[in-house]
């Protein structure tokens, strides 16, 4: 009967298996992910110390060190003061011209991109294959071959050097990617939603507003960041298709910075610097979790 | 009167032909279901006659009207999805509406249609609900009440209970029956359930290739199935063939092929027209039309077999069994207790089978 009694009582292994929190794996899995972390950080750190430094204080060299005194001044002089060629009114202008550029060029991009991705998703027109191929195609050509038949193409237009046809410029070069997302997450959509809202007697625009749009605001987020960051961190186009009273943040940042006469003011170009990222940075941490799930979402199909 | 007529309709996507030739008429008031294996054909026919898909060849009628182009929404149909399809992010008073405002219904009609279907469904209380918070069977009554609210002449289904467990179909497929004797309209139902469709038919189309292979009210389904396919396919556990031969000297008498010390009489079989001596057939019998014990020494025809596997699925039991190196299997009584290896005497009656020919598969 002791024998009976050993099988019933609940000796030896039970319950979830036990993990060692110290072991090999977990020390260099976390190891790795310490050392690469702060090797991204690093440089940040630098700038954000650095830009509320005097003067005095940097040409001392401590460039790790924390500041003895903090000050903002680096920063209201880079956002309204720092001169670029005979402008000293900051980065103020640049800030506005870019908003006034990225603002519109998102919407007009998305609205069209968004409307084309549902076209070749769900009402398969003739040739929406070859034309689907020809758009994407887009994608994969450098813009360098563009950019002098652009410039071109804008001056007989009468929009060269003026921010509307800079806006041109970057609804277009966004449409093949854009189009390709839109299009991939309209085919994840169930079509027999859209044979419903057919049989609903929805027509073209009102599947578009009332039955997709609203089901795909991930894939909408993913669209804005994408052309948020991209646009906003362009220097190409905006050097290339404006005057220097048009020129966006990024290209007067660089004028600022690689600026020849007088001191090199470091505070003063690490907080210009920050700046100019501050917008994409607030969007990535704002929309984060939706970009991610907008992603997985549009890539499930192809 | 005709509700919906099909004429020589084709469908090919680029060269696959999926429905050839295709004629149809369904009476007013009738509830058709179209049941075929995945890929026959039968869902692309509802979203032809939906006017989901264009079609290649051929002419649909509704209603007398010939709605071969017309937009889905002027055909006066309401249709039912597997997936259930509704708006995820309307209510479902917004489901039930879309369409009507669509239409550009007065608020007053839609106040009134909407209410008259969630009464008729029971679904009253979810009306404010999002679909995401529903369960399967909710879904699938709102989906219901979304063609209910249209108002139409003609209802179509397609598969609209495989998505749901065993249980709710069952509740669901009599409210569908009920909802059609209330509403009186035409129903076409698709499905590959042939219990869902014995149970609501009345009438089923059996297809397979895009044909329609029998088209017939379910007990003829059943009982005189057209040919070997739709024979195998009607009736769970599914009827069992025989090879064999038909001998004809005074009266038909079958011979199994591979020898069987039996040789039925099939004098009381109807054959559609008389038959040749020396014909090779395929018989049919269905395992439920076989009995065992002392019922089976009444039978015109009984024998003995030993008995190879059993089955129990607690009302009935299958046993499965040889004749002449050929798989025989019938249903007995769950509360027969039989072992592996027993003999058992069993019998069934000639009228009660099917006989098909060998090589082109009709019933004979």
């Amino acid at each position: 009967m002791a024998d009976s009694a050993d099988v019933h009582s609940l000796d030896g292994p039970r319950g979830p298996k036990p993990r060692k929190k110290l072991s090999r794996r977990n020390i260099i899995l976390y190891g790795t992910l310490f050392v690469v972390a702060v090797y991204y950080l690093i440089p940040l750190y630098v700038m954000l110390v650095t830009s509320v430094k005097g003067m005095p204080e940097i040409r001392m060299g401590n460039i790790f060190s924390l500041p003895l005194e903090i000050t903002f001044e680096p920063w209201v002089k880079a956002w309204s003061q720092a001169c670029t060629g005979l402008n000293c009114d900051g980065l103020s202008r640049g800030f506005w011209n870019s908003v006034k550029i990225t603002v519109p060029s998102v919407v007009i991009s998305i609205a069209i991109a968004s409307i084309n991705g549902y076209a070749l998703a769900n009402w398969r027109f003739k040739g929406a294959n070859l034309f689907f191929t020809v758009l994407i195609f887009g994608a994969f050509i450098p813009y360098q071959i563009m950019l002098y038949p652009l410039v071109i193409i804008l001056r007989d237009l009468g929009l060269y050097t003026k921010l509307p046809g800079l806006i041109m410029i970057h609804s277009i070069f966004g449409m093949p990617i854009l189009t390709l997302l839109f299009r991939n997450y309209f085919t994840s959509i169930p079509e027999e939603l859209f044979k419903a809202a057919r049989v609903d007697g929805a027509g073209f625009w009102g599947i578009y507003f009332r039955v997709m749009m609203p089901m795909s605001l991930p894939i909408f987020v993913v669209a804005i960041i994408l052309q948020v960051t991209g646009i906003w961190n362009d220097f190409l186009f905006g050097v290339i298709y404006t005057k220097p009273a048009n020129y966006p943040m990024t290209v007067q940042l660089n004028n600022i910075v690689n600026s020849v006469q007088g001191v090199k003011e470091y505070n003063v170009n690490m907080a210009a610097t920050l700046l100019t990222g501050l917008v994409p940075l607030a969007v990535y941490f704002i929309s984060g979790k939706l970009f991610v799930r907008g992603i997985a979402a549009g890539a499930v199909k192809g | 009167m005709n509700s919906i007529e099909i004429k020589k309709l084709s469908l090919n996507f680029d060269e696959v032909v999926v429905l050839k030739d295709l004629d149809l008429t369904i009476e007013k008031g009738e509830f058709l279901v179209l049941l075929g294996a995945s890929g026959c054909g039968k869902s692309t026919l509802l979203n032809c006659i939906a006017g989901l898909l264009d079609v290649t060849d051929g002419q649909i009628f509704i209603n007398g009207k010939n709605v071969t182009w017309h937009e889905p929404a002027q055909r006066g149909i309401g249709m039912v999805f597997q997936s259930y399809a509704l708006y995820p992010q309307m209510s479902v008073k917004g489901n039930l509406s879309f369409g009507l405002k669509n239409a550009g219904l007065p608020k007053e009609e839609i106040e009134k249609r909407v209410k008259h279907a969630s009464e008729m469904l029971q679904i009253e209380s979810l009306l404010e609900r999002k679909p995401a918070a529903l369960s399967g069977g909710q879904r699938q009554r709102v989906a219901i009440g979304r063609a209910l609210v249209r108002d139409v002449e003609v209802f179509l289904f397609d598969e609209p209970l495989s998505n749901l467990d065993a249980k709710l179909r069952t509740e669901l497929r009599v409210e569908i029956k009920r909802l059609h004797q209330k509403l009186d309209n035409t129903m076409i139902y698709v499905t590959h359930d042939q219990i869902e469709a014995m149970t609501l038919a009345d009438r089923i189309a059996v297809m397979r290739d895009g044909l329609i292979l029998q088209l017939d009210d379910p007990k003829t389904i059943y009982n005189a199935p057209a040919n070997k396919y739709v024979a195998g396919f009607i009736g769970s556990p599914g009827m069992k063939f025989l090879k064999g031969t038909i001998l004809q000297n005074d009266k038909p008498i079958f011979k199994l092929e591979g020898g069987w010390s039996e040789s039925p009489d099939l004098s009381n079989y109807k054959f559609q027209e008389s038959i040749k001596t020396e014909t090779q057939v395929w018989l049919g019998i269905r395992p439920e039309s076989v009995v065992v014990g002392g019922e089976a020494k009444n039978m015109p025809v009984n024998f003995s077999l030993e008995v190879e596997v059993v089955e129990p699925m607690g009302a009935d039991t299958l046993v499965w069994s040889q004749i002449g190196g050929q798989e025989f299997r019938f249903i007995i009584d769950g509360n027969i207790s039989v072992n592996v290896g027993d003999r058992v005497t069993v019998g069934f009656d000639p009228a009660h089978v099917s006989i098909f020919d060998f090589d082109n598969e009709e019933r004979l």
